[in-house]
């Protein structure tokens, strides 16, 4: 891009294309050394690729906030009378 | 009505996980004082794994079978299961992975049962199609743009205020929403992995699938709750 005037940031040799298929792999720690290398070399100049890694975080701490399922207790009471039955293991 | 029911028929260790899925490596296992106690018959430890475990079980018992009589009673089915066979459990898989594998088997009985046996029939397969792109390619700049495959339509923040936002119950039934129209494999994935906030290498231990395929599928589920995240937010 040498004599573009327009000044472009330098986004590495990765594509935003290529980039949000990498999301998980570099969340989770699983990109080769390199990769991430390309992939951190693109995040310093793509402001809309960090909004989108962001919403990727965003996304994954507000799965782990859904409110927790729960048995009725009746179903609980049932298992415990299961167990108090339980016969002790022979031998 | 679930309860009183009769313990089902279960032969010897019939359709118990062997106890030896294979560990990709040795894990101290967390619960391992208190399934000495339910060995010995112990009341509180059993009321102790109950409690850990009940929701989770019955979480995932929703992604096999939507009707939530049919998941608690699978959910009931499991812990009996385990009562029944605590006493031949040798620990050479954590008893975490042995319990889920318990109510996976069950879950999956039942979902055969129901004729949607085959939408569980193959989580690698699921793993291995090709999947749809995390972002819809018309969002991306075209092969004779200057800038080809970078953003033509980039995600905007979803601003200071997006924790409140993402909080609402209104947010929280659209991300349910969202995971329950994912793919089976995907919802078991993300809603283990996640929801229930578990490691990958208990996920593959219990859902019997590969780190990769696992990621694949991870990759996959999220993507498409953030979309239906930011569809949400950009039509305010």
């Amino acid at each position: 891009m040498k004599g573009d005037l327009m000044a472009t940031p330098d986004l590495g040799d990765l594509t935003c294309k290529e980039v949000v298929e990498l999301v998980t792999d570099y969340l989770e720690g699983a990109l080769p050394p390199d990769m991430r290398r390309r992939f951190d070399q693109h995040m310093t100049g793509c402001d809309p690729c960090v909004v989108y890694l962001d919403q990727m975080r965003q996304t994954i701490a507000t799965l782990g906030k859904l409110p927790e399922e729960s048995v009725p207790q009746n179903v609980l009471d049932t298992l415990l009378q299961h167990f108090r039955r339980w016969p002790r293991e022979r031998g | 009505m679930l309860s009183p029911r009769t313990p089902p028929a279960v032969t010897a260790g019939s359709d118990l996980p062997p106890a030896a899925a294979p560990l990709t490596s040795v894990q101290p296992d967390c619960d391992s004082g208190l399934i000495a106690g339910l060995k010995r018959r112990d009341e509180a430890a059993f009321v102790t794994l109950l409690d850990r475990y009940q929701g989770q079980l019955l979480r995932l018992a929703l992604v096999y079978c939507r009707t939530r009589d049919i998941a608690e009673e699978i959910v009931q089915d499991t812990w009996l299961a385990v009562i029944q066979g605590i006493d031949r459990f040798e620990g050479r898989a954590t008893f975490k992975t042995w319990l889920f594998q318990i109510l996976v088997n069950r879950a999956r009985t039942r979902a055969v049962k129901e004729g949607r046996s085959l939408s569980f029939s193959s989580i690698s397969g699921e793993a291995e199609a090709t999947g749809e792109p995390a972002v819809p390619a018309e969002r991306f700049r075209t092969a004779d743009d200057p800038w080809p495959n970078n953003w033509a339509l980039p995600p905007h923040s979803w601003g200071e205020s997006s924790d409140a936002r993402l909080l609402a119950a209104e947010t929280m039934e659209l991300v349910n929403q969202a995971i329950a129209q994912l793919p089976p494999a995907q919802q078991q994935v993300i809603t283990l992995r996640d929801v229930e906030g578990w490691t990958s290498e208990d996920v593959c231990n219990v859902l019997e699938i590969s780190e990769t395929n696992q990621r694949v599928l991870l990759h996959r589920a999220r993507s498409r709750v953030r979309a239906a995240l930011e569809a949400h937010f950009d039509e305010r």
